[in-house]
């Protein structure tokens, strides 16, 4: 008897250590705590650049800026030369497609949708002057825009419409003397206005992060870590970390949160465990356009209407523009649920003279990736869709002129006339024209990756792990507990239950009659 | 009136222990599945990962018992008595027949509960046990980065869990009204709690008799006392 109690109480301490030990949390990423030391002290350069005596003169032009920048720092204007803020193209492969040179050069969007023949418009946020046209070849290192990223003094701004040309009132040499490494109010001069207005493009990156409270951006926040851009696009010899996949397809120079904070950063290993599948961003960033509208549709075939002749602008209740007579109407949203997909970190991209079939909606990017590819996580993204010109007969999108610098030079925005700012537009990438234009939706994937919310507004489990339209309603390929189910399992269980219950009820009942029965008989 | 030991208390805590986590797992469980939310689903991840360990440790216990004890022999299905049993449950208790088989602290379950049980213990609770382990360690955390199984996800592990869990719904809800069919509406129970049952004398003496020959003609024979 003795005997079996020991033996018993050895299984039991076995039965507890057992699982115990497998539960050990195993995790060794560096604790937030850490990264937050790490991130909270901020260096201070220890050159003061006002008073160097190469800067602190009249200059005329801005290229004289740079000469002076680079009679200090040689060689940085041929790195800067060599990046994608410079060339804007790069080398990528595309699958199905190979190796294609595609970047904001070449590339159509379903925004303002291609930069060729609108160059002086587009090209203010190009990292350089004088990029107005197509032929543009920039060899002369004297034209990197050195002062748009290192502007430290707020005051530097580039031309409305001129190709990338400081604006008149900017004073070159006060701001030659106060220049640093980037913040958020250098990067989000472009990076917050693409697609010609606040967080028109992106929808999780706009001018609310030039001072964003911590429950905007927690990692951005002003009365929190207050870190900058560059602290996670960190750069080697002017090479950003990171792109967009508007304008690239491979899955390379990616920022990762998984850098910092690792790939088991939770300390419950079920939480880390969906990090196999689900990218951080899908949890941690639960909506976005959370301070302002981002837009969702843009309607070209609306463009063109005139009032007395004029253009005119319609805007809602809340002061968005909803619509333009030199750009049509749009539909915008707040505070927005992503959509979510399988990605791998590859798109692929429709590049100009692809033909497509307009009785269907034209994906202009696609995220590549699926369940059964151990590359691919579940993403949020915000699709947005156009209505945008196409050829009609060739089946492909036109790439209009729209910009115009005078009245009847054939730009769409002076002229509004899509005939004419198609032939020009179409004509500028090398590509006919039939004549014969129409709209055709389109559609555009941007993998949400900023605002990043704070950890008690994450994404809870039973937003995606439930039956009725959770997050991950669309997502397939897989079996997710909570959502989904075996039809005939479920006809299978419940069949067998009622079985049972009716077997119970009617056998009791027979049971329970005759006992009555016989009581009364007795 | 015979007062007969049949559950020892180790059984009797392991029967209760066992009932309380099947239904806590149940309800947990098909939280999960999506069927409702009571707990929350993170709670009821949580606890359904928590009730499932003590169970699993009930059951090296459990097991652990039946062995050292020679307990497991309890369950060796037989065809012996099948019939008399069925026939009693589809006749014979509707004319307060006795029971054809007699509970003894050596032989406890009637032939169909020995089917049953064997069947609980030998296919439902381990397929429960390992589809159950797999679904929590098919993905792993190791030093800096988690693996997964290599089984193409959760959906035939998650099919399986299901299906055993409906059989166990049903089972239970059958459990619990035979739980009524003893000599009287409340002896089985009471069986259950304090280890004895009170059976009346006239069905020791017919049960006596099956047991003792156990042939086709004894069960005959019971048949016809029933009448």
């Amino acid at each position: 008897m003795r005997r079996i109690f020991l033996a018993l109480f050895i299984l039991g301490i076995f039965a507890v250590m057992v699982p115990t030990a497998l539960h050990k949390n195993s995790s060794e990423t560096p604790p937030l705590t850490m990264l937050k030391e790490q991130y909270a002290a901020k260096t201070k350069s220890s050159v003061d650049h006002s008073l160097f005596p190469e800067l602190k003169k009249n200059f005329n032009r801005p290229q004289d800026v740079t000469a002076a920048c680079i009679s200090c720092h040689n060689g940085r204007a041929q790195e800067v030369m060599h990046s994608t803020h410079w060339q804007w193209e790069r080398t990528e492969y595309i699958a199905g497609k190979g190796i294609r040179s595609i970047g904001k050069r070449n590339i159509l969007n379903n925004f303002c949708i291609g930069i060729t023949s609108n160059e002086p418009s587009c090209t203010r946020c190009h990292a350089g002057y004088g990029y107005s046209d197509t032929k543009a070849y920039f060899s002369d290192s004297l034209d990197v825009d050195c002062l748009a990223c290192h502007d430290n003094s707020g005051t530097y701004a580039k031309m409305n419409e001129g190709a990338g040309m400081p604006d008149t009132s900017v004073n070159l040499s006060y701001v030659a003397q106060h220049v640093g490494k980037p913040t958020r109010a250098n990067c989000g001069t472009c990076h917050f206005f693409g697609g010609g207005g606040n967080n028109v493009k992106h929808g999780d990156l706009e001018e609310a992060l030039f001072d964003p409270a911590r429950d905007v951006d927690v990692h951005m926040a002003t009365d929190g870590m207050n870190m900058q851009c560059v602290d996670c696009h960190t750069a080697q010899k002017h090479q950003m970390l990171g792109k967009m996949y508007s304008v690239s397809s491979m899955s390379r120079n990616r920022v990762q949160c998984e850098t910092c904070h690792g790939s088991m950063p939770h300390k419950d290993d079920v939480l880390n465990n969906h990090t196999l599948k689900i990218a951080c961003q899908t949890c941690h960033i639960p909506e976005y356009a959370r301070v302002n509208p981002t837009k969702l549709f843009w309607d070209w075939s609306k463009a063109g209407k005139l009032k007395n002749g004029k253009p005119f602008e319609l805007k809602d209740s809340s002061g968005t523009d909803v619509y333009m007579s030199i750009k049509g109407s749009f539909k915008w949203g707040k505070n927005l649920k992503p959509d979510y997909l399988w990605f791998n970190g590859t798109a692929t991209h429709y590049l100009l003279g692809d033909k497509f079939d307009p009785s269907k909606p034209l994906d202009v990017n696609r995220l590549l990736g699926s369940y059964d590819d151990p590359d691919s996580k579940i993403y949020p993204v915000k699709i947005h869709r156009a209505e945008q010109i196409y050829d009609t007969r060739y089946d492909y999108l036109i790439q209009p002129k729209l910009y115009s610098a005078k009245k009847g030079d054939g730009g769409f925005w002076g002229d509004f006339n899509w005939e004419r700012s198609a032939e020009i537009g179409m004509k500028a990438v090398g590509l006919p024209y039939s004549g014969h234009y129409g709209f055709t939706e389109t559609r555009m994937y941007w993998p949400i990756n900023h605002m990043v919310a704070s950890k008690e507004q994450a994404v809870k489990c039973n937003e995606c792990h439930t039956r009725n339209d959770g997050r991950l309603a669309e997502v397939a390929g897989f079996y997710m507990p909570g959502r989904d189910y075996n039809p005939w399992v479920e006809r299978f269980g419940f069949g067998l239950m009622a079985l049972t219950l009716g077997g119970v009820f009617i056998h009791g009942g027979v049971r329970l009659a005759l006992s009555r029965k016989r009581k009364r008989s007795v | 009136m015979t007062r007969e030991y049949i559950y020892h208390r180790f059984e009797r805590f392991w029967h209760w222990v066992q009932a309380a986590l099947i239904i806590f797992l149940g309800v947990t469980g098909f939280e999960i599945h999506g069927l409702f939310t009571f707990f929350g689903y993170e709670q009821a991840v949580q606890y359904h990962e928590i009730a499932a360990w003590s169970f699993i440790i009930l059951i090296a216990f459990a097991i652990f018992w039946h062995f050292t004890k020679g307990e497991w022999r309890q369950y060796l299905p037989t065809w012996k008595n099948v019939r008399a049993q069925a026939e009693y449950y589809v006749f014979g208790i509707f004319r307060n027949a006795p029971h054809p088989t007699k509970k003894t602290v050596l032989s406890k379950l009637n032939p169909l509960q020995k089917f049953v049980y064997a069947g609980l213990k030998a296919l439902i609770i381990p397929t429960m046990v390992i589809t159950g382990l797999v679904y929590m360690f098919y993905r792993y955390p190791q030093r800096y980065e988690v693996l997964s199984l290599n089984i193409g996800g959760l959906q035939t592990v998650a099919v399986l869990h299901t299906i055993g869990a409906f059989l166990l719904v049903s089972f239970f809800v059958a459990h619990l009204y035979l739980i009524t069919t003893g000599h009287k509406v409340t002896s089985n129970l009471k069986a259950m709690i304090t280890g004895y049952e009170e059976i009346p004398d006239s069905e020791v003496m017919a049960a006596v008799e099956t047991v003792r020959t156990g042939s086709k003609e004894t069960v005959g024979e019971t048949k016809e006392v029933s009448r």
